[in-house]
């Protein structure tokens, strides 16, 4: 019902849906293994540590960032920022022990460690006698 | 090893930029990262060009930067001629990077933006701040610029 009524306003303003600009924006990520562990860190310049919601459901990682820095007083001269606030999704695989996601945030970076499951890393067998 | 799978958000987030951004990394796929080097997403525009936007009011001209990640000390901002230039460079952590890379989207290297004031500024006053990942500057106006404004605003 709802997709109805979003289709047909789509329908009767299409110059207005185009103009309006994507709700968020996607943060640049970098992603590498390590032993234990993956770590992923985004880009979300003018977040703080309070603006920062990281929810996982199902088997998805979602990161939101809410910009905290306030728009300058004045008329913009040249601006190139977007100001929207940032938003990513990555699906992780069975093998990230969710439950120990840490997180930690420094000027604008987000840096996330996913540990590996205890279950996953390599083990070291002894011989018995 | 497939372990973290990139999941397209929702298509209405994707600005024509970042359209274009994944055609290049779907295009370096193509040719076995053979160009992964030379259209890194900053390297085809000449070097890393961070967001700069600028604002004035009354008193004050207002530069803000957008520069996660760095450490004030890379930061470098001089001002000449009526020009304000932030300049540095962002290094990589220096800890050894062992194991894979899955996605590397983040610039490391050089960055140097430019801007021209709007209006005369006091060199000797610019203020700078950087938080959250973002460099404030503040320009304030000089006298001789905010006297023009009342004089207008009078008649």
């Amino acid at each position: 019902m709802t997709t109805h009524t979003a289709h047909s306003a789509t329908l009767e303003r299409p110059a207005e849906q185009a103009s309006r600009l994507p709700a968020w924006e996607q943060p640049s990520a970098n992603i590498r293994e390590e032993r234990d562990a993956y770590v992923l860190e985004l880009e979300m310049p003018g977040v703080c540590k309070t603006g920062i919601e990281v929810t996982v459901e199902q088997n998805e990682l979602t990161i939101v960032g809410h910009r905290s820095d306030a728009e300058p007083q004045g008329e913009a001269v040249y601006r190139e920022s977007r100001r929207a606030d940032f938003r990513r999704s990555f699906e992780l695989d069975p093998s990230i022990n969710a439950a120990k996601i840490q997180a930690k945030m420094e000027q604008g970076v987000l840096k996330l460690t996913l540990p590996k499951a205890e279950s996953i890393k390599p083990r070291k067998i002894q011989v018995a006698d | 090893m497939n372990l973290i799978r990139y999941q397209e958000p929702e298509l209405a987030t994707w600005s024509p930029l970042n359209r274009l951004a994944s055609l290049r990394e779907e295009m370096n796929r193509l040719l076995d990262g053979s160009l992964a080097g030379f259209t890194s997403s900053a390297g085809l525009f000449g070097g890393w060009n961070p967001t700069v936007d600028v604002f004035q009011d009354k008193d004050n001209v207002i530069v803000k930067a957008e520069l996660p990640g760095m450490k004030k000390e890379e930061i470098e901002i001089t001002f000449q001629e009526g020009m304000l230039t932030i300049s540095g460079e962002r290094k990589q952590e220096s800890e050894v990077q062992e194991g894979e890379v899955y996605r590397s989207e983040r610039f490391f290297g050089k960055f140097h933006r430019t801007v021209s004031m709007p209006t005369k500024v006091e060199a000797e006053k610019i203020k700078a701040s950087y938080k959250d990942g973002i460099l404030s500057v503040e320009l304030p106006k000089a006298a001789e610029a905010k006297a023009k404004q009342i004089e207008v605003s009078v008649s």
